[in-house]
């Protein structure tokens, strides 16, 4: 039986040559996040910003009355209220905002999802409740500094890690890579407005783990190669690693890839938030493996002759402890 | 590295068959199946985004603890220096700035004062509760210390967890779950719960109860208080002026049930005391019989009958508008115990029932087709290799089920999708091990060698890209909250158990396969 490649043998693919195009082109991507994200804000969901949100499916139509829901409950005196599709096309999510000085009042916050619910089953009594949550603002303030805790704490670690396991020059360049796809997804979370919640700092999380898995094969592989070939070129050492696994990076991202894409399309509605970020930071995560994590080692000073020089000095001490000299 | 010796491999098939095994109830229950009663029967615990149901987190506030405590400080002060013989007299009493203050009307009482009142300022524990001091020999200052009123904030959570917990046994939910969260919180989860708002009315009372005498009219404003009227008494906006100390707390009551009163068909509680209570309310009652008393429930009055004759048998009847619910409501929160310090709802979500079914089928549908597609590919990519990653695959996500009904953890809807991701990235480990037997055979190893040389130069970028996943699966779960949690746990398993599939089994698989065929080439 004829096996399936998807990578020929043997590629010799310049990645490198475009590596200042493509840094300038991550650079642009990052700042543009951050800008993103300073214009645009990030839409919070009520695990963020606090307040109260009604999830509802209208049974009898294929899909919900989105404009006229919002001027209902606008309507109802809770100031403007944020009302999306949420997964299906019948599905809405209806956000209130917590008055100002009741956003720790459980009853105030009661009684506005009840009128928000009862407004809308009035005009529209096929709509069925499919949750309500209800979070005080100091809460949903913990949420957002243990979710910011949380990504640090993750990249911190993992970064510590690989500079213990490799060299300091490894460990900064998957931070910045880490850095990368972190504020790439968030910024496209700005630039959407799709609605940024608990999932999304898991999804972001998972995005963290995967694009290190990549990161890390890679570093392996120039870990190795810095050993085998000691008067390489280090553009073409890098080139030749990443050539080297390109094979395995294609096939990884493709079996994730291919799990992933029925949980968008079937899964259900309530994970799509979630699914599509790590399906996008799946591209980012490979794409910043491959462009930033490599090219980074060139600009840090790692040459063929770096890791050499410090093996035979610790060769050399360990002679002296012999006392071979 | 290709030497599996007979104890080697039947340890191996023991791990994870057992494993695999204890997956097995949970996948009869979503199927529908009856699991045989006499089997065990671990189950994974659907979270509540899955299985439907409310999560309500409460806060108590620290300051009505202090309150509290400057409050029984307070009588149990008076009530010292009035049954001191001869008895102490002060005045000029204040529960200001955060301590109790209090003027001697005679200073050289202040060695006999310091003298009563030090044995009440010594708490259960070994932790200093109070601060005494004197301002200028006369005047003494009581100040709760930080380490008292913290010992005093843990021990009220402590048994308000405990009453929230006998509560909402009383409403015959099905698996709450009921723990303590941090200094201040109580966290509550009650799947399939179809009516948060009882549950929420439920755990909103205090229950704190009071049965205090209304002043008689004109009285002088000192040691007065007013309270309004409960909202549903038809007065309300009217308030009820009573005396605030003598009356008594309805701590001592034994038990509380629904009931009609027989001569106007109303609504009551009727309460019981136990006999240290039952002796206080009928001193109260034969002291002050044709007076009114109000009955206040937290800091609402319900009703406030005329006292006609003395009870003294132990029982009493509380009325008020009541409808047979709220009675109901009423009598179990009595009869649990009042809440030592008011809660409120800071957060609360509710999931349909509907929802979390048609996201089971919707999330198990998306596995089955992902998983599929996984191993198509594989198997199209790396042919026997790719059969053994599959195999090998299997027992991940059955193993993965198993490990998680065995230590009881939660699967949540970003669980599932933990679960999809842990089926794409467990191949990884084949994927790098197979692309470097391919990279061996084409220079030109043996069969044999490049396997060998596969598994060995690929373990140590699948030992690190693993370990680092699980150092960011660990800050997850120690910083996150709720959902990230649920996440976080999925990853973690599937990390441990993808290594140990897609390295350890599928190399015993190739090992055994390339010693009973011994092929010259092999196909990947």
């Amino acid at each position: 039986m004829k096996l399936l490649k998807l990578v020929p043998d043997n590629t010799n693919i310049k990645f490198l040559k475009l590596r200042v195009p493509f840094f300038v082109l991550s650079l642009v991507l990052i700042f543009g996040s951050w800008a993103a994200v300073a214009v645009n804000g990030l839409n919070f969901g009520v695990d963020f910003a606090g307040g109260q949100e009604v999830r509802m499916t209208f049974t009898q139509t294929e899909t919900a009355p989105i404009p006229s829901l919002r001027e209902q409950v606008a309507g109802l005196g809770f100031g403007e209220p944020v009302v999306q599709e949420f997964g299906a096309k019948n599905q809405v999510s209806i956000r209130v905002a917590l008055p100002d000085g009741t956003e720790d009042n459980p009853e105030a916050a009661k009684a506005i999802g009840e009128k928000v619910i009862a407004s809308v089953k009035g005009t529209y009594p096929d709509a069925r409740v499919d949750g309500n949550d209800t979070v005080s603002g100091k809460v949903a303030g913990e949420f957002r500094d243990q979710a910011i805790l949380a990504l640090l704490a993750a990249m911190a670690a993992v970064s510590l890690y690989i500079w213990v396991r490799f060299e300091w020059q490894f460990g900064v360049g998957a931070m910045f890579a880490l850095v990368h796809d972190v504020s790439v997804t968030v910024g496209l979370f700005a630039l959407t407005q799709m609605e940024f919640s608990l999932q999304i700092v898991a999804a972001i999380l998972a995005i963290i783990g995967y694009s290190l898995n990549d990161t890390i094969v890679v570093y392996d592989r120039i870990r190795e190669n810095l050993k085998k070939y000691r008067k390489m070129e280090m553009g073409d050492l890098l080139d030749l690693s990443v050539n080297e696994t390109l094979a395995r990076t294609v096939m990884t991202s493709l079996t994730l890839f291919v799990a992933l894409i029925p949980l968008l399309f079937f899964g259900p509605p309530s994970l799509f938030g979630m699914v599509a970020a790590i399906t996008v930071g799946l591209f980012i995560g490979t794409y910043s493996s491959i462009y930033m994590a490599g090219p980074l080692l060139i600009w840090m000073g790692v040459t063929t002759n770096s890791f050499v020089q410090t093996e035979s000095a610790v060769d050399r001490q360990e002679k002296i402890a012999r006392g071979e000299i | 590295m290709l030497d599996f010796p007979l104890w080697k491999k039947l340890s191996l098939w023991a791990v994870t068959l057992a494993a695999s095994l204890l997956a097995l109830p949970s996948l009869a229950n979503v199927a529908g199946l009856d699991w045989p009663a006499s089997l065990p029967n671990p189950q994974v615990n659907l979270g509540l985004d899955l299985a439907g149901g409310s999560h309500l987190l409460l806060e108590a506030k620290s300051e009505d603890v202090r309150k509290q405590r400057l409050e029984t400080m307070e009588e149990s002060v008076r009530q010292l220096m009035r049954n001191a013989k001869p008895r102490i007299r002060i005045g000029d009493v204040s529960t200001a700035d955060g301590q109790l203050s209090f003027m001697l009307e005679n200073a050289a009482d202040i060695d006999r004062a310091r003298g009563l009142i030090e044995p009440a300022m010594q708490g259960q524990t070994t932790v200093r509760e109070w601060e005494l001091t004197v301002v200028d020999g006369q005047r003494v200052q009581l100040k709760p210390t930080e380490a008292g009123i913290n010992q005093a904030i843990d021990d009220a959570m402590d048994s308000a967890t405990e009453v929230v917990r006998r509560r909402i046994d009383e409403l015959g939910t099905r698996e709450p779950t009921i723990l303590r969260q941090g200094d201040t919180r109580i966290v509550v989860q009650v799947p399939g719960l179809q009516d948060p708002e009882a549950l929420k009315a439920l755990l909103g009372k205090t229950a704190q109860l009071e049965f205090k005498l209304v002043a008689e009219p004109g009285a002088a404003a000192v040691g007065l208080e007013t309270f309004p009227y409960a909202p549903g008494e038809g007065l309300d906006g009217q308030f009820v002026t009573v005396k605030r100390l003598g009356g008594i707390r309805g701590e001592s009551l034994t038990d509380a049930q629904a009931g009609v009163d027989p001569q106007n068909n109303r609504n009551v509680v009727n309460i019981t005391f136990d006999a240290q209570g039952g002796a206080k309310f009928a001193k109260l009652t034969t002291e002050n019989v044709g007076k009114p008393f109000a009955i206040i429930l937290d800091g609402q009055v319900l009703s406030a009958p005329t006292i006609q004759t003395p009870i003294i048998g132990g029982s009493a009847q509380i009325s008020g508008s009541f409808t047979p619910e709220s009675a109901n409501e009423l009598a179990i929160a009595l009869r649990s115990g009042a809440l030592p310090v008011p809660l409120v709802v800071v957060e609360e979500r509710t999931v349909g029932p509907d929802l979390g079914a048609d996201s089971i089928r919707k999330g198990l549908l998306a596995m089955a087709i992902g998983s599929f597609a996984v191993i198509a590919l594989m198997v199209a990519t790396y042919g026997r290799f790719g059969i053994y990653a599959t195999v090998a695959l299997v027992f991940n996500v059955l193993m993965l089920l198993g490990l998680m009904a065995l230590g009881g953890f939660t699967l949540t809807l970003p669980g599932i999708a933990g679960f999809v991701i842990t089926i794409g990235a467990a191949v990884d480990a084949n994927v790098l091990i197979n692309e470097r037997i391919r990279e061996e055979r084409a220079r030109g190893r043996k069969v044999v060698a490049a396997v060998e040389t596969g598994y060995k130069e690929a373990s140590r970028a699948i030992w690190d890209a693993n370990l680092t996943n699980v150092i960011s699966g660990v800050a997850l779960f120690s910083f996150g909250s709720g959902p990230v949690k649920g996440f976080a746990i999925v990853l973690i398993i599937g990390i441990i158990t993808s290594v140990f599939t897609g390295v350890t089994l599928t190399r015993m698989f190739v090992a055994g396969w390339l010693r009973k065929a011994r092929p010259n080439d092999i196909n990947i």
